[in-house]
């Protein structure tokens, strides 16, 4: 599961380098978003720009690294497909999770 | 002859091949003439049946083979997924109640979305039990736009 990382000011964008997340690599992506969050910035937004499917597994561990930022930092996610968008509306996870409709959205938004 | 498009895949039921079936028969029903708008919801409904296979009938026993046919028809498909693991807990569809999500970001589900999306995407769905083989049969209405 490739995941590259940088940073800027307070936020760290984490981008997804395939174009699924789903039951296949849902247990390597949740590691590896662990290592790549690790003491970064209080704010983490996930670049989603580049993945175009998604399953209830790969969702549940978009939710499992959320969760394991802990309270002090939050998770956002940027470029959801429309295909993505759909599973997190569907689930609800919508209503947990800031969606932003691309990158540039994401970052702008830091300033609120 | 079968009646309409006929699209059979059979595979290891492992999550790789899993992940390539499911890739393979979304990209050759939309060749095939699904309509782009209903192939989001085919897919994960596809996904999500297919993923519990691999996940769940054939947990705790030696991994056999998933077997898809579809059948695509002017107004509608018919997915039927078979597989020689354990039965659907109590021989039924389960209900597909969506987990809760909770208060707190700590107390948010991480799973029990699958059947929920599956009841909720798809037009019918019908399962058999019978000679040691799990069938699951999926259906999608698309009546023609007025």
């Amino acid at each position: 599961m490739a995941l590259t990382s940088t940073t800027t000011d307070a936020t760290q964008i984490i981008k997804v380098q395939a174009d699924r997340i789903d039951a296949s690599m849902a247990i390597q992506f949740k590691e590896d978003m662990r290592n790549e969050a690790e003491g970064g910035a209080t704010r983490v937004v996930l670049d989603l720009t580049s993945v175009e499917f998604i399953d209830s597994s790969g969702l549940g561990a978009i939710v499992a690294s959320m969760k394991q930022l802990g309270n002090d930092r939050r998770l956002d996610l940027a470029g959801l497909h429309p295909f993505v968008e759909k599973v997190f509306r569907l689930t609800r996870m919508d209503t947990v999770f800031k969606l932003y409709p691309t990158l540039d959205d994401a970052l702008s938004a830091t300033a609120d | 002859m079968c009646d309409g498009k006929c699209l059979d895949l059979i595979f290891a039921a492992t999550e790789s091949e899993a992940s390539a079936g499911i890739a393979q028969l979304s990209k050759c029903l939309e060749t095939q003439g699904l309509p782009p708008h209903k192939a989001s919801d085919v897919k994960i409904a596809l996904a999500e049946a297919i993923n519990n296979v691999v996940e769940h009938a054939y947990a705790d026993v030696t991994p056999a083979k998933v077997q898809v046919r579809c059948r695509l028809h002017k107004n509608w498909l018919e997915i039927l997924i078979a597989d020689t693991g354990n039965p659907l807990p109590g021989f039924r569809v389960p209900d597909g109640v969506p987990a809760p999500l909770g208060s707190t970001i700590q107390g948010l589900p991480e799973g029990g979305f699958g059947w929920f999306l599956i009841h909720e995407l798809t037009s019918d769905i019908r399962y058999e039990h019978s000679e040691g083989c799990n069938r699951l049969s999926l259906r999608f209405d698309f009546p023609e736009s007025p």
